[in-house]
């Protein structure tokens, strides 16, 4: 075990375990966002270098500072590490930095992608980012490709996490696409189009954090905003058959696997799930699905709040933040 | 209890005096207030021959627009419909198909895109979250009808029309005039 404090917090973890999934633990404010990497998909992270954190204390044995931000989801924590997140002003920075890059060359064509409302690179953007880009080349622009009869390609949109051809590599037996060229002019490939005919190749659309990857079978049906996302069930022989179904009205727009706070899959889903059975009476509704408060999504979207969980989550947070100073209230003569 | 506004008045039951039991006197003062009235500016004006002057920034009838090269802007973003508190924006989405890059400005447009001028409450707020600069509220009014029906305007109603088209340059803040007249930038190519 090793005892590792991040941003004010102290938390014992196990050996091996990295800065970022360490301050998972704690939760909160000071998880360090990651576009790459995916807790479901082995080898993933270090691309993006949006987890960047500070190191202010290598060790308890060598407490010296490591030179340079390090990225959290590839960095393991030491007995007696030192992290600043959000409290290191020059971690905000690079932050801003990162995002700044990652947007050179994405297109910002938010109001036509069917990503929009829950894109992660969005969500980073506009937590993270400048309001102004201060880019005026040209950006670089590909063909649109489909990927099989289900999947579309927009490559303008990709900022080359890498995830979808870890999924390619992991999930099904053949890898039939990854990434071509080097540098600026790296791409996703298929090979020169081959179609990713495999059972599980539909789960690249949803580890994809931008809108690169898209259903096409939902393309431009709707806005994520307007539907309603709720939890269901079917006995599916070949995955666990747990989605989320898009609907409007008792329309079933789109099937997509379960992601947990951090937009990753923890389960699953083949295509068959995805694409075929959208149809109300195929699956099991199960109830809303939970929508962060934060989210467009979530306007307009009821469910019932689990009072219990909300209390638990309440108290565990509580129990981080104590000793710590509470904010001053707001003076009324200022 | 104490009234809060203090605008409240005691109802007293006194007797008259013999000046107001005649009524004469009160009787005189309104016919008095009633010709001055006569030698007043009139405050209504008969419309269709007098039209009143709009404010430059009037919210009236919705338009759609077009680009300069007559391209429709809109893309069916569905911004305006979630930003619109009355509910009263729909739209249906479609992709652009080859041949018709000259109709529509972006790959997606809207195919079906109508809006519920009884249930429309002219705030502008759609045209404050259009990130595309297609819908602006204009002076024009919205008319009246016998139907319920007729007040669904779909997009026969709201795009301009190429030949007549709509200037909306004093709704659009002094930054967004500054940010367009950057030719080079991509945006605005």
């Amino acid at each position: 075990m090793a005892k590792v404090t991040i941003d004010g917090i102290e938390i014992e973890v196990p050996d091996g375990t990295s800065i970022l999934n360490a301050a998972r633990m704690i939760g909160g404010d000071v998880v360090p966002p990651a576009m790459c990497y995916y807790s479901t998909l082995k080898e993933t992270g270090g691309k993006c270098r949006v987890c960047l954190v500070k190191v202010t204390q290598g060790s308890a044995k060598d407490p010296r500072p490591m030179p340079k931000l390090v990225a959290s989801c590839r960095t393991n924590v030491m007995d007696g590490m030192v992290v600043q997140n959000i409290t290191s002003p020059e971690v905000l920075e690079a932050r801003k930095g990162v995002v700044e890059f990652l947007l050179i060359n994405h297109p910002l064509d938010c109001p036509i992608c069917d990503q929009a409302g829950e894109c992660d690179l969005q969500n980073l953007a506009y937590e993270h980012g400048a309001a102004k880009t201060r880019y005026e080349e040209d950006r670089r622009t590909f063909e649109k490709i489909d990927i099989g009869d289900k999947i579309k390609l927009h490559m303008n949109r990709c900022i080359l996490c890498y995830r979808c051809t870890f999924v390619a590599d992991q999930l099904t037996n053949n890898r039939v696409h990854g990434v071509l060229n080097r540098g600026d002019h790296s791409e996703i490939s298929t090979y020169i189009e081959k179609a990713v005919d495999n059972d599980f190749s539909g789960n690249m659309i949803d580890v994809c954090p931008v809108g690169a990857l898209t259903d096409k079978t939902f393309r431009f049906k709707q806005r994520v905003w307007f539907t309603n996302p709720m939890d269901a069930h079917r006995d599916c022989p070949k995955c666990s058959g747990k989605v989320v179904l898009w609907m409007k009205g008792e329309e079933v727009l789109r099937v997509t696997a379960r992601k947990d706070q951090y937009a990753e899959v923890k389960e699953y889903i083949c295509n068959e799930c995805r694409y075929d059975h959208k149809d109300i009476t195929h699956w099991k509704v199960e109830g809303p699905r939970h929508i962060d408060r934060g989210s467009v999504i979530s306007q307009n979207h009821y469910e019932r709040i689990d009072l219990q969980k909300l209390k638990k989550e309440v108290e565990r947070q509580l129990e981080f933040q104590k000793g710590k100073p509470l904010p001053e209230p707001n003076s009324l003569n200022a | 209890m104490e009234s809060l506004s203090n605008r409240s008045k005691v109802v007293s039951n006194k007797e008259m005096t013999f000046l107001e039991r005649i009524y004469l006197p009160a009787v005189l003062s309104g016919i008095a207030i009633t010709i001055k009235h006569l030698f007043r500016r009139k405050a209504t004006v008969s419309y269709p021959e007098v039209k009143r002057e709009f404010s430059k920034i009037w919210r009236g009838h919705h338009v759609l627009k077009r680009d300069d090269k007559g391209a429709e802007r809109c893309t069916a973003c569905g911004l305006c419909a979630v930003a619109c508190p009355a509910e009263a924006i729909t739209m249906t989405a479609a992709e652009r198909k080859k041949g018709e890059e000259n109709l529509y400005r972006e790959e997606k447009y809207a195919s079906v895109y109508e809006i519920n001028m009884l249930r429309c409450i002219f705030c502008g707020l759609c045209e404050e979250a259009c990130p595309k600069e297609a819908i602006f509220l204009t002076d024009r009014l919205v008319y009246t009808d016998f139907a319920r029906d007729g007040f669904i305007y779909g997009k026969d109603k709201l795009v301009e029309k190429v030949d007549e088209r709509i200037d909306v340059t004093v709704r659009q803040t002094p930054a967004v005039l500054e940010f367009k007249k950057h030719k080079q930038l991509s945006h605005n190519k």
